[in-house]
């Protein structure tokens, strides 16, 4: 069954005109994943790599029955992308966008918070159903279809992760990067509900790192309500206290957000943490197999 | 980004923060000037990024102009040690000249952006003049927080919340408030990511002041606050960071002796952490981003190579959209160019690799090419010793 996404899902491309958004839905269409349309504000009624292309996403959802948007705009129009598809009634937004304005964010979420609709991301890489559908940046190749969940806030690390389980014939149910800023629409959590209900994942693996609270409240939660197994990797226990690493939201502030801290909690929860970046596979086998 | 206190102090001045009267100086004459301005006792105070300053020996009293040259003359120039400058400390380049104040009460007044709950939240204490971390830990009841509703901005009566939780006096309370949100719309009109009164003083005179004034910026914001961004201090930078920002490298220097360069940031903590765990240190965090052409490779090399401790270099590039051919190749023409003599090792992984393998071993130049993580993390660690 997989989560967010599968074979049925129709995207709107918000950006589609530029170069990012143009190369990426042709590799999302090669994947075959079902890109019915693109917007950018003034060139409505135009066709673009056999898209057609509209002014707003109102109208792109009215024409072709768009349920899901993926955003490729810079990220100082990024928050306003994210809103205007709020507001249509797409049911999912991924935004790949990094560098959105903090503050932008936190209008996004006020925006968000009675209206139905999920924000995966932003500054993530996407979602993918391994062989049904594909949204975002991420290499279609070194995915398979199977039964392992991959929740990550990280972009090349999730590839490394899933490059290992699918080397292990750990095909995965649904990859999701939840995206490196320090607010997001998913969090663990949330990705975490849905793969409970989802009968075709049977293990899920968290690719976590310093900054915020995320991974110790997704570990509560394993503890108390989630029975599958998690194996989790946190990067960044060498980073230094107080410095961005990368990431807007890979920062350890105030003494919290620590590798440490989270892989304890996780452990101390039920969750076997890989010591190394290049275990990550051979653990969930191990786990699966035990 | 930071700033230094006295940039701090002149932002609170536009949005009618009361702080103590007080001028920069770089030199003890002008020191001296400002001082004699002033006309009562002074504290003449070192002006670097970090906490810690009064400990350090970077916070001094003066009596009168005179004195406040001499401590001036101590000051500028000096290389100032707290816990948060590291041992390397930091060089003082400019100092702050203030009114000395009588000091009644100090308390704490912050605003952080809260990630959980993707809010702005005041925090604020009677326990001011002390890390607020350490409050939190040992007598969490002092703090009381308050959250702002981004729809509709910090109101009247949470203000006087904080006000009244501050058990300022009476006649300060109008005052509090006001100061409250003033700062609340810095914050918010600044793109502030954290925003530090601490301490925010009660004088024996009955006038509320902050003592001491720390604003962040949001890095993702600068290009719509230019004003703020022209308060940087490439000074207080590190060096080699200042560096890598001109090449739009993210960059962090570290301590170790293995350098390595990686594509993606969760990657390159991996990637630090892994050289860690096979039993040697990174000596920096450097994510190249999607685009690894020649030039980019290049500078990234560069400035690697410009910290004298690294021994061994580690490239950990996984391949999506990027082709890892093409990487390979332009790691080969920028070892070429700059001549590089420490032992290299190349994983690259994903479009192209095997390719990209055989380009490398081809090359003429003694990369050590790994094909595993925990191999190539082993290599490097091997080569630095």
């Amino acid at each position: 069954m997989s989560i967010l996404i599968d074979e049925n899902t129709k995207v709107v491309v918000q950006g589609l005109t530029g170069s990012e958004g143009t190369f990426h839905s042709k590799k999302m269409i090669e994947y075959g994943t079902k890109v019915v349309a693109g917007v950018t504000p003034g060139k409505g009624g135009t066709e673009h790599e056999g898209l057609p292309v509209f002014n707003t996403v109102d109208d792109a959802v009215k024409q072709t029955g768009a349920n899901t948007s993926v955003t490729f705009v810079p990220p100082v129009f990024a928050a306003d992308a994210i809103m205007e598809a709020a507001e249509s009634s797409v049911k999912l937004v991924i935004c790949i966008s990094e560098g959105i304005p903090t503050l932008d964010m936190v209008k996004v979420t006020t925006f968000l918070k009675d209206r139905d609709v999920r924000l995966v991301g932003p500054n993530c890489p996407g979602v993918i159903t391994p062989g049904k559908c594909k949204i975002g940046i991420m290499p279609g190749f070194i995915h398979s279809p199977g039964k392992i969940g991959v929740i990550s806030r990280s972009g090349t690390l999730t590839y490394e992760a899933v490059d290992q389980l699918t080397k292990e014939k750990l095909g995965q149910t649904t990859c999701i990067g939840l995206g490196g800023d320090p607010i997001i629409g998913t969090r663990f959590i949330d990705a975490l509900k849905l793969f409970k209900n989802d009968p075709e994942t049977e293990g899920v693996v968290m690719i976590g790192e310093i900054g915020g609270t995320d991974e110790e409240t997704a570990a509560e939660y394993i503890k108390n309500e989630f029975d599958k197994p998690v194996v989790a990797f946190i990067a960044g226990r060498t980073a230094p206290p107080g410095k961005r690493m990368g990431h807007a939201g890979a920062i350890i502030a105030g003494g919290k957000g620590t590798a440490k801290e989270k892989i304890e909690t996780l452990r101390t929860c039920g969750v076997t943490v890989a010591d190394s970046p290049a275990e990550i596979g051979i653990t969930m086998k191990k786990v699966l197999s035990s | 980004m930071k700033i230094h206190e006295y940039q701090s102090k002149g932002l609170f001045k536009k949005f009618s923060i009361p702080v103590p009267e007080g001028e920069v100086a770089d030199n003890k004459s002008q020191a001296g000037d400002i001082a004699k301005e002033i006309a009562k006792k002074v504290v003449v105070k070192a002006q670097v990024h970090a906490g810690g300053r009064g400990k350090g020996g970077g916070i001094k009293v003066a009596a009168n102009s005179k004195e406040a040259e001499q401590r001036a003359n101590e000051i500028i120039g000096m290389n100032l040690v707290t816990h948060q400058t590291g041992p390397e400390g930091k060089q003082v380049r400019k100092v702050l000249i203030e009114e000395a104040l009588d000091v009644e009460k100090e308390l704490y007044l912050g605003m952080v952006i809260d990630r959980e709950t993707s809010m702005i939240t005041v925090i604020a204490s009677e326990e001011g003049g002390v890390e607020i971390e350490k409050v939190a830990a040992e007598t969490p009841e002092k703090i009381i927080k308050v959250p702002i509703d981004p729809s509709v901005g910090i109101q009247s009566f949470q203000a006087r919340k904080v006000a009244f939780a501050l058990n300022l006096p009476k006649e300060l309370i109008r005052d509090g408030s006001k100061l409250v949100i003033n700062l609340y719309k810095l914050f918010i009109e600044c793109d502030a990511s954290l925003a530090e009164i601490n301490p925010l003083v009660i004088t024996k005179d009955n006038r509320l002041l902050a003592a001491d004034a720390k604003v962040n910026f949001d890095d993702n914001a600068l290009e719509r606050q230019q004003n703020i961004k022209e308060l940087r201090d490439i000074n207080e930078e590190e060096p080699t960071e200042v560096e890598a920002s001109k090449y739009n490298l993210s960059y962090v220097k570290l301590d170790g002796n293995v350098g390595c360069m990686v594509n993606g940031a969760g990657l390159a903590m991996a990637t630090m952490d892994i050289i860690k765990h096979h039993g040697s240190m990174p000596a920096n965090f450097l994510d190249v981003g999607g685009a690894a052409s020649v030039e980019r490779v290049e500078n990234a090399f560069r400035i690697l190579l410009s910290d004298k401790n690294v021994k061994a270099v580690l490239i950990n590039i996984f391949g999506g959209i990027v082709r890892c051919d093409r990487v390979a190749n332009g790691v080969i023409e920028a070892a070429k160019r700059l001549d590089i003599s420490v032992p290299i090792v190349v994983r690259l992984a994903g479009t192209n690799s095997d390719i990209a393998a055989d380009i490398l071993k081809k090359s003429d130049l003694s990369f050590e090419v790994a094909e595993d993580l925990g191999d190539a993390a082993q290599k490097a660690v091997a080569a630095a010793q």
